[in-house]
């Protein structure tokens, strides 16, 4: 691209508006897109698009908690049978590994910021694993329903009145928390390509904030599962 | 405002040669004139099964087609034209050029982002346009269950996943819009400030971004289910097709603010130029953007009046649906204020413009017909809806994307279209829309159903004037796809600010450099300020 | 409290304690709903661990995410988001909900 050196020259005696932030720099540092007039800006930008984003993700997962609410309310005692051939153990322990994982993300923002270069990889490789042990027992659960026949459209038997509205609760759970484990697997891969730039020094100090929006999109992973937890697997337990 | 005075810089469109140059690049500019192409591609494919569909509608019987060719034909249409024309057009065309330009930055926030919505846009075509030509779909665009994935033997899935891609492609661009509006204006441009396209992109890109994700959820629901045979949405199978029909219209609604709400913003800007003055109430006009935006989500129950929704949701949506009618009125007043006294100069954009305002005032008011529920059980499903709907894609939205295309034209080319057939055309597509579409109310009153292509002979008349309509309306689309095309060429060349109209857009060269401007621009006035005109004699 | 450290963009940063805190917050929650959950409390049961999730995501949006930080713009998006969410579930179960509340005439 022929025109990328051509960049606007900061030092023109322009005033910046307040909420630019900063003041117009002499030198541009070599982080800051040609595009932008100030890291502040860009860090800002960043930051509020990957805001945005989440706030349409949170649709995306709303349409399926909206029809998994309908049907619940219709079918609660279908619900709750299926609810109830989930394996809590698991879900449980998910759960516990998902929110660890979000506190070595939070670590891993942390030590960025301070620049501590040996244990950025470290925290950040420790969320990778729990990302992926998490995925490992999720895959696990998938397994055992396949061997119990769980498996709607594929191959389901269920015994009982109520069938037809237990695989559509089997159908709902595949579809949400399947959706919920491509996230995470987004974030993970995302992830791995910073430990691949925190190993060689990079994400330390001013330039921490990639990390700063995968921790956003990390927290927001693990909401949704603390959603996805009490209404998958905390039907009908007593 | 500074204004460049340096000698013209390179164009953004000269400035490197080559198809690698146009296909990897970041420039928001050559990003638009890469949508213009392909949208204009789609709306021909849309119109030839338009086309098909009037033909076949001249005479009573089936006397061209089959039902089942049919089907497909309206569905094709309503596909493309909703999906992958309507929603994309300003957005991503005339937004997509003019957002950095009229806030003075230098790019998008995310120009990267930018070109990977073209591909995604790109990549959702495609599958949609292997669905059409490998067998077809038959749903309607509105792919109601338990047809579409129960009893529909064409290729739906691939139809579903080309909407749920190109989604993708629509939600970023909305993310980057709002973003780069937020955080990328020039110093002194605060909100009060911006041009009322703008504003009215901005709502727009609101709407993308919280109604999207529900459609793309969706359509994965109904190919499931489709797929899986389990009862999500089919009754037969235990599920409630209604449920489908909410979260469809949860989308589709707002969408149809997303397809009319930009081309409101740029008859406001047409207005202004061609009046030579300040909007009238350009605060009311600028919120009611947002209202609309707002309101917008909170009506699509409309849809489903006689579907078999409960009465108390019924009656709670018709009093919204009221309610959303009134940002569009003030808009309408407003514009027309603007118009009274001004200096006005009837040139094609205005005339587009002029268009926009009274045809889009004839389907919103025919909006509020349907929005009565003891009307809606008779009209809806029939002509009326349809003419309702086109009167406000079609008069409205399709008359201000040819409006914008005509008034930004020398700004994106740096040519001048013939003026002389620019007018001609405008003429000419009101005249053909009007004979075209007037008539459905009428029919649709009187009880001609839609989706049908053999009818009682009494409704024949209709149909013939209306087909004789669309066949003055496609002279009208033809003429400027000629002469714009013709313009780059033997065009006269543009100077930096044809129309003597404001906004920072017209600070620059036309066509613009790459980097939009030489010197960063500051705003110190308010928009469209234009010298204030002494009243007119008599 | 020890001074926060900074990010680009002034705001404080999580601390390392704050973090453990937070997540052994979240942990006990979670137990403290499954515990619930086993409590024969009808229809409760599901209000309540909605409600404990909801304190968790507040949690984490306070102190993971720092939303209370991001001043205006960050926490209307996130206002929006939520609300927009409440808007299709309320339109949606309204419907749901209410069939055969209101008679229609003739029927």
């Amino acid at each position: 691209m022929a025109e990328r050196r051509t960049t606007l020259s900061g030092r023109s005696a322009v005033p910046t508006a307040p909420g630019l932030g900063g003041h117009v720099a002499a030198e541009r540092p070599p982080a800051l897109a040609e595009h932008f007039e100030t890291l502040e800006q860009q860090h800002g930008v960043n930051a509020l698009g990957m805001l945005v984003f989440l706030g349409s993700e949170l649709m995306f997962f709303g349409m399926l908690f909206t029809v998994y609410t309908a049907y619940r309310l219709r079918y609660p005692e279908a619900f709750a049978m299926g609810s109830r051939h989930l394996d809590l153990a698991l879900g449980g322990i998910n759960t516990a590994v998902l929110i660890i994982s979000t506190l070595m993300m939070a670590l891993a923002e942390h030590s960025a910021l301070r620049g501590e270069r040996r244990w950025l990889p470290r925290y950040l490789a420790l969320a990778i694993l729990l990302g992926l042990l998490f995925l490992g027992i999720k895959g696990l659960e998938y397994y055992h329903h396949a061997q119990e026949q769980l498996l709607p459209g594929f191959a389901f038997s269920f015994s009982g009145p109520a069938a037809e509205q237990v695989q559509l609760f089997f159908l709902l759970y595949y579809a949400m928390t399947g959706l919920h484990a491509v996230h995470l697997t987004a974030g993970i891969g995302v992830a791995c390509v910073m430990l691949a730039l925190a190993w060689r020094g990079g994400l330390l100090g001013a330039e921490h904030w990639p990390l700063e929006m995968l921790g956003l999109y990390w927290n927001f992973v693990d909401i949704i599962w603390l959603f996805l937890f009490p209404l998958l697997y905390l039907v009908g337990r007593p | 405002m500074s204004a460049t005075t340096l000698p013209a810089p390179a164009s953004y469109a000269t400035v490197s040669y080559g198809l690698r140059s146009w296909l990897l690049t970041t420039d928001h500019k050559r990003i638009a004139i890469l949508y213009m192409i392909s949208i204009t591609v789609l709306f021909v494919i849309g119109g030839l099964a338009a086309t098909l569909m009037r033909v076949e509608l001249l005479t009573p019987g089936g006397r061209l087609m089959d039902d089942a060719t049919y089907n497909k034909l309206f569905s094709v249409h309503g596909i493309i034209m909703v999906f992958f024309f309507l929603i994309p057009s300003i957005p991503t065309v005339l937004g997509n050029f003019l957002v950095p330009l009229m806030i003075g930055a230098r790019d998008l926030a995310f120009p990267r982002l930018n070109l990977a919505s073209w591909y995604i846009f790109m990549l959702g075509a495609a599958f949609m346009l292997w669905a059409i030509f490998t067998g077809g779909i038959d749903t309607g665009w509105t792919f109601y269950t338990p047809f579409s994935t129960s009893s529909s033997t064409t290729k739906v899935v691939p139809a579903l996943l080309g909407i749920f891609i190109s989604g993708f492609s629509s939600i970023l661009t909305g993310l980057n819009f709002i973003v780069t509006i937020h955080r990328m204006r020039a110093p002194g441009l605060t909100w009060f400030r911006l041009p009322l396209f703008l504003w009215s992109l901005y709502a727009t890109s609101v709407i993308l971004v919280l109604a999207t994700p529900v459609l793309g959820m969706t359509l994965v629901l109904v190919a499931l289910e489709r797929v899986l045979h389990v009862g999500i949405f089919d009754p037969a199978l235990g599920g409630d097709p209604l449920l489908f029909q909410h979260m469809f219209w949860f989308y589709s609604h707002p969408a149809v603010y997303v397809m009319i709400l930009p081309g409101m913003g740029v008859t406001s800007e047409l207005i202004a130029a061609f009046t030579h003055r300040q909007v009238f109430g350009y605060r009311f006009v600028a919120l009611a953007s947002v209202a609309i935006a707002v309101l917008g989500f909170l009506v699509w129950g409309h849809h489903m009046f006689v579907a078999g929704m409960s009465v108390h949701a019924a009656l709670i949506f018709s009093i919204l649906s009221y309610l959303v009618a009134i940002p569009s009125a003030i808009k309408v007043f407003n514009w027309t204020a603007s118009l009274h006294r001004g200096a006005i100069s009837l040139d094609t954009p205005l005339l587009y413009a002029l268009g926009f305002v009274g045809l889009f005032t004839i389907g919103g008011l025919t909006g509020l017909f349907l929005a009565a529920l003891a009307i809606d059980v008779h009209v809806t499903d029939t002509y009326f809806v349809i003419a309702h709907f086109h009167y406000i894609m079609v008069g409205g939205m399709v008359m201000a994307y040819l409006g914008g295309l005509h008034y930004w034209w020398p700004k994106i080319t740096g040519r001048l279209y013939p003026e002389i057939w620019g007018k001609l055309a405008a003429l000419t597509v009101f005249l053909g829309f009007n004979l075209t579409f007037f008539p459905q109310y009428i029919m649709g009153y009187l009880g001609m159903p839609r989706r049908y292509h053999v009818y009682p002979a009494e409704f024949q008349v209709f149909h013939v004037l209306s087909t004789a309509g669309a066949s003055i309306l496609a002279v009208g689309y033809l003429l400027p796809l000629v002469y714009f095309l013709l313009s780059l060429w033997h065009g006269q060349q543009a100077t930096a600010n044809p129309w003597g109209a404001t906004g920072l857009e017209w600070q620059t060269s036309s066509p613009p450099p790459p980097h939009n401007f030489v010197d960063k621009p500051v705003v110190t006035s308010e928009p469209y300020n234009y010298p204030t005109r002494e009243p007119a004699h008599g | 409290m020890s001074v926060e450290d900074r990010n680009a963009r002034g705001e404080p940063t999580t601390s390392p304690r704050t973090a453990l805190v937070v997540c052994a917050a979240l942990l006990i929650l979670t137990g403290v709903s499954i515990a619930v959950a086993h409590l024969a409390l009808g229809g409760w049961n599901a209000l309540l661990t909605l409600l404990i999730a909801a304190v968790q995501a507040v949690l984490i949006g306070a102190f993971y995410m720092r939303i209370r930080y991001a001043h205006g713009l960050p926490r209307l998006v996130v206002v929006a988001a939520l609300l927009w969410f409440a808007i299709l579930l309320a339109g949606t179960l309204d419907d749901v909900l209410t069939r055969g509340w209101v008679p229609v005439l003739g029927k």
